[in-house]
């Protein structure tokens, strides 16, 4: 089932295949770097990657760094079935985080503990829209480091 | 020009059931050789075969199963769920150019075994745009319309008695439709709340069928129409749209995600058409889960955005006094789940005047194929 040269783990999880244009966050993410792709012409930010700038159509890009600060935008509790992968997790969180920087930036995500990078190491009680939160990092391969989310509590 | 230059003149189906044991082309030739009896119509005569990308079996198949002879247009269109009112369409536009004479258009699926579903059968390494979302766990299309319903929850006060109010009028619908896989099955608000979730807000009554059938319908000239055995129903209007930027199902990427493609949609549909909101009697809203039907309500202009929550209370949405019935036959909630093709089929049955759901004297109904997806929509009127 696994393309040629992708990415993949034994235990089942999905991970993302790297590709010409998303290689640049996802080698930001190794470094613990949240970058998004932006236009070298005008400056417009897009996400998820890819080649040209929709506000004026240059495909010259250069890679930003942002703070890893945002806000969730919305989430799910996801319940069975799911993917035998992701079934010890049930019930756990998906969030979608809104970028500071930029609110049309969003980025989908899990809400952990910081202690734990389990995608239900946090009560679902604390998930509401608007919340604060901050990137965290999780290494998986040695490709693929994925981008999470924890409270970015005062 | 396609208004209402061309109609459907001819339906037909196979039985709804968890489980048919034909194969896709055995199923796909039994409704279309039904759909042409219905309309008068032999299978020589067509020259013109849509369907969807998703179809499993391709052109071919049919033409040469049912003995077809010279097909001389033919087009799939994608996007699954979004694609219903565009086969249609483009089959009426292929007959409305004088490109075919006699067209038809189909959908035949097997996915009530849970072997099946597509979300269940993925490899590991993902690519395109669903790899800025399944490896976080966001894994089914239930997952991807609950967190556009949870940030619409957000936005505009929708609670999920108000899903629940598109659930149990379906299934209300679906209780009066003997060809409904729901039809002996009721269903409470106790029931829809006692129901496990899937992915919060939305729960197992939300979601749609797994199921297995096969819709099929058959479009010639208005000038043909007319010599048809039953009342033509005329294509008064068609529409597609891929809204700005939008990514199919995970819309959470461009400016405004809550403004999907049935908004665009709805734009082009009524100014192509000599109708309003107002003129439409009856609607068929595509439904592979519950709030896709509310902001379809939106999206048409059936009521202001944030205001379907509101709009579905008080029965509005349920044969026979609401203020706008939908989805007549049950849907794809509580009929049978095969990308919204009996949305059309039920359409038709409504001009028609032969819906078990009947809205006494149904001039015009909307149907409009999945918001959040690359869609398309069809007015179909009597006259």
């Amino acid at each position: 089932m696994t393309p040629h040269g992708a990415t993949s783990t034994t235990e089942g999880r999905l991970l993302p295949v790297v590709d010409l244009y998303s290689a640049p966050f996802w080698e930001g993410t190794k470094k613990g770097k949240l970058r998004v792709q932006a236009c070298a012409t005008c400056g417009h930010l897009r996400f998820p990657p890819r080649p040209y700038c929709p506000a004026c159509t240059s495909a010259e890009d250069e890679w930003h760094t942002m703070s890893g600060k945002g806000s969730i935008w919305s989430f799910v509790i996801a319940h069975p079935p799911v993917l035998d992968a992701y079934l010890a997790f049930t019930p756990y969180n998906v969030i979608v985080v809104e970028l500071a920087e930029d609110k049309s930036i969003r980025m989908v995500g899990n809400l952990v503990s910081g202690d734990s990078n389990a995608p239900n190491s946090v009560d679902t009680s604390k998930l509401v829209v608007g919340s604060p939160v901050q990137v965290t990092f999780e290494t998986v391969t040695e490709d693929i480091t994925l981008p999470l989310w924890t409270l970015d509590e005062p | 020009m396609l208004k209402d230059a061309t109609a459907i003149v001819g339906i037909g189906q196979t039985r709804f059931a968890k489980e048919l044991t034909g194969s896709e082309v055995a199923m796909a030739c039994e409704a279309i050789r039904a759909a042409l009896g219905d309309a008068g119509i032999a299978a020589s005569e067509v020259d013109c075969l849509c369907s969807y990308t998703l179809e499993p079996l391709v052109e071919i198949e049919v033409a040469r199963n049912l003995g077809m002879r010279e097909i001389r247009y033919f087009d799939q269109v994608g996007y699954g769920g979004g694609a219903g009112c565009a086969v249609v369409g483009h089959a009426a536009l292929a007959v409305a150019t004088g490109q075919a004479r006699v067209a038809v258009a189909w959908r035949s699926r097997k996915r009530g075994s849970a072997a099946n579903r597509p979300w269940a059968n993925v490899g590991e390494a993902i690519e395109g745009p669903p790899a800025w979302s399944r490896p976080w766990g966001l894994l089914r299309p239930a997952d991807e319309v609950a967190m556009m319903t949870r940030r619409y929850m957000h936005e505009y006060g929708l609670t999920r008695d108000h899903l629940a109010n598109v659930a149990l009028a379906q299934r209300k619908h679906a209780n009066r439709n003997p060809d409904a896989l729901m039809h002996d099955r009721p269903m409470s608000r106790e029931d829809y709340f006692n129901a496990r979730l899937i992915s919060e807000p939305l729960c197992l009554f939300d979601n749609c069928l797994e199921s297995d059938g096969a819709v099929a319908c058959v479009i010639v000239s208005a000038e043909r129409a007319v010599d048809c055995p039953e009342p033509p129903v005329y294509v008064h209007a068609f529409s597609q749209a891929i809204s700005t930027e939008l990514q199919p199902m995970t819309n959470f990427f461009c400016p405004d995600p809550l403004d999907g493609s049935a908004h665009t949609c709805a734009q082009t549909l009524w100014e192509h058409s000599d109708l309003t909101p107002r003129d439409v009697n009856v609607v068929q809203l595509y439904d592979a889960f519950t709030p896709l039907v509310l902001w379809s309500l939106e999206a048409y202009g059936f009521c202001a955005r944030g205001e379907a929550g509101d709009f579905s209370s008080r029965g509005n949405l349920e044969w026979p006094d609401g203020a706008l019935p939908v989805n007549t036959s049950g849907g794809g909630l509580s009929e049978v789940y095969i990308h919204g093709f009996n949305l059309i089929t039920e359409g038709v049955r409504q001009i028609r005047g032969t819906s078990t759901n009947q809205v006494d004297g149904a001039g015009v109904c909307l149907v409009a194929s999945a918001e959040g997806v690359p869609t398309s929509a069809l007015l179909l009127r009597s006259e």
